[in-house]
């Protein structure tokens, strides 16, 4: 298990090595000219030249990108036009809000948690419920309906789903406020009715997907052998299928989840927009529009970050459930 | 188990399987054949194939139809605004001269828009899904066949595209390529625009059939034809795709009919948030994106669009499960 746990984080670790040199060879090649982009307004020549010098874009690629990397891991000097000294993790300047990226993110990575722990919790444990009762009664009306229902969800769009949710529950029916957000600690009620409409919409097309896969693994898993030898030996409906058959169905459901989990985390981009929220996603939109390099960078790195601890998370998650894992 | 009706007399044949020998007083049918009478016996399959090709036809016939009725997608009707610049009469400005109503603001003609929207959309859509396929295609069957480094390599570099967060990198992409080509206040040309959604499908989207074909390639190419092939002197590329491209056609389809409404979605999303086309150029994206801004006071600006995309990708979802279901109908799904 501890060779398994080693092996996995060093490959993670080498991932995110390429991630970051993609990331970064990708901003600071590709650009005709960051600076430019970053200062519209009154940009004389001279200026543009101190700007250069001062972001240190003149210096050689590789002293760049590991001055960005020391900057996350021991923090570095970024001159007095930027802040001065950054502390780790530091992930730069923004060229457009004056503050140090990393203090943007303490802020809006809360707002993107919320958004997404509740709504993963809703979309697998509905999903999987779903396609679990629909294997067990299959060909019954419920079936039916969950089938049309996953078909519904799959071919679904998030701001489709979520402009209805708004205009049916927040101006028609007037139950809910705008959405927003708040802070679980300042006031739990407002952060939940805040935000319970991203979740409903986020967690009605991802669960689509989810009862759709479940309810075909545990048709699979039910027609297996062990599972007719458990129910033979006198075990109960729900131990049997509860138990044994669940266990094995549920083991590829657990990969794709973590891989949408720590998708969603690196940025729920579009739920975002949808719903005005301001989070990872919807800041990563606007350094977009406004051209904002060192906070586009930061999002890729952590977005990437999620999706790979993600990944080992699954991993360690699949030796957990199948033994025959860990051996290999 | 599927939404299918399968013939008792097609079931369970695999659509790769050689022929058996034919008996007495039965018909032989080819594969294809018999993949083909499972799909006209499937309903559900048959309705949305129908529904699919109706939307096809819209969207390429899409300047016949606005000769028909008579309005152009950039024409706006600034006397069918109310100042609150929403558009009079119910349901967002439905008559018989406006079938989806108008465009608040602008005063556009949505029904014309959406036409037009189906045709950026599907022209996005089909282009980027055959350009993933056949990448796929191509480094899938090299990387299943040769194995070696080769496959190592290949595999690695898709294993890592998986851990590539598309969304946020097709935010990062668009303006740093945009950057490299035009200035901060050049105009930025359409084609262009579309030109990179496409790249960046195609660099992201090529990792799926690549790993279907691989797994495919690696199971056959140890079975005699391609040993016989090799003993009598084929080349590589003859190996490749006469021998073994032939026998991967069905998944490939499955996996290009299904990655269609994958890209519409896909294109929509971008088009959404700003990156993919904007505004004068008709789109579901930037219609959807422009209409939240209304949902409370013009419900029907949302609707429209949103039903439209919707049923476009159902109808390809349910023609693509029943493709699979009609070539393939041992798996499971």
């Amino acid at each position: 298990m501890l060779r398994f746990l080693i092996k996995r984080l060093l490959l993670g670790t080498l991932t995110m090595f390429a991630v970051s040199l993609v990331a970064f060879g990708m901003f600071f090649m590709l650009p005709r000219d960051a600076v430019a982009t970053m200062c519209v307004k009154n940009c004389n020549p001279e200026r543009l030249e101190r700007v250069r010098v001062e972001l240190g874009l003149k210096d050689p690629l590789i002293d760049q990108y590991t001055g960005y990397m020391k900057g996350i891991f021991v923090g570095r000097d970024l001159g007095s036009a930027q802040g001065g000294f950054c502390d780790a993790p530091c992930l730069g300047y923004s060229y457009t809000s004056s503050e140090e990226v990393s203090d943007i993110f303490a802020r809006v990575l809360p707002v993107t948690l919320s958004i997404v722990i509740p709504a993963s919790v809703l979309w697998l444990g509905l999903g999987i419920g779903l396609g679990m009762i629909s294997a067990l009664r299959r060909g019954t009306v419920f079936d039916r309906l969950a089938i049309g229902f996953s078909l519904t969800g799959a071919s679904m769009q998030l701001y489709f789903v979520g402009g209805m949710l708004m205009i049916i529950f927040v101006y028609t029916l007037k139950i809910l406020p705008v959405p927003h957000y708040t802070s679980l600690w300042d006031d739990p009620l407002d952060w939940a009715s805040g935000l319970v409409l991203a979740w409903v919409a986020l967690a009605f097309l991802f669960s689509a997907v989810y009862a759709r896969l479940s309810r075909a693994q545990m048709l699979e898993t039910l027609a297996e052998d062990f599972v007719r030898t458990a129910r033979a030996k006198g075990l109960s409906k729900s131990r049997a299928y509860g138990r044994h058959a669940l266990r094995a169905a549920i083991t590829p459901i657990v990969t794709i989840a973590g891989l949408d989990i720590g998708g969603a985390l690196g940025g729920t981009v579009i739920t975002e927009t949808t719903f005005g929220i301001q989070g990872l996603g919807r800041t990563a939109v606007e350094a977009v529009r406004l051209g904002d390099l060192p906070t586009i960078m930061a999002t890729v790195l952590i977005s990437a970050v999620f999706i790979v601890v993600a990944n080992i998370v699954v991993d360690l998650l699949y030796a957990v459930i199948d033994p025959r894992v860990r051996l290999s | 188990m599927s939404l299918s009706q399968i013939g008792t007399d097609a079931a369970g044949v695999d659509a790769t399987a050689v022929p058996v020998a034919p008996q007495p007083g039965m018909v032989g049918r080819s594969p294809g054949r018999l993949a083909w009478a499972r799909l006209r016996a499937n309903r559900t399959a048959m309705v949305s194939g129908w529904i699919m090709l109706f939307f096809i036809v819209l969207g390429l016939a899409a300047p016949l139809i606005e000769l028909l009725y008579g309005i152009s997608p950039f024409e706006q009707f600034q006397d069918k605004i109310a100042n609150n610049s929403l558009p009079l009469g119910y349901f967002g400005g439905v008559s018989g001269e406006h079938w989806f109503g108008l465009e608040p603001q602008l005063g556009r003609d949505i029904f014309i828009r959406l036409v037009y929207g189906l045709r950026t959309s599907l022209f996005i859509a089909t282009s980027a899904a055959l350009l993933t396929t056949a990448l796929g295609i191509v480094l899938g069957i090299v990387s299943g066949y040769l194995g070696g480094w080769i496959d190592g390599v290949i595999s690695w570099v898709i294993d890592f595209a998986l851990a590539l967060p598309f969304l946020i990198f097709a935010l990062a992409i668009m303006p740093t390529v945009t950057a490299r080509f035009y200035g901060p206040r050049d105009e930025i040309p359409v084609p262009f625009r579309i030109g990179v959604m496409i790249f960046l499908f195609a660099l992201f989207g090529w990792t799926g059939t690549a790993r279907l074909v691989r797994g495919q390639v690696i199971s056959l190419r140890e079975r005699e034809f391609v040993e016989a092939a090799r003993a009598s002197g084929a080349g590589l590329f003859h190996i490749l795709f006469r021998q073994l491209l032939p026998n991967l056609w069905a998944p490939i389809l499955v996996s290009f009919s299904l990655a269609v409404p994958g890209y519409i979605t896909g294109e929509a999303a971008l088009s959404f948030l700003g990156i993919g086309v904007v505004d004068p150029t008709p789109d579901f994206g930037v219609m959807i994106n422009k209409s939240l801004s209304y949902a409370q006071t013009d419900p029907a600006y949302l609707i429209f669009p949103g039903v439209v995309i919707f049923l476009l990708v159902l109808a390809f979802n349910l023609f693509g499960d029943g493709l699979r279901d009609a070539l393939d109908p041992k798996s499971s799904r």
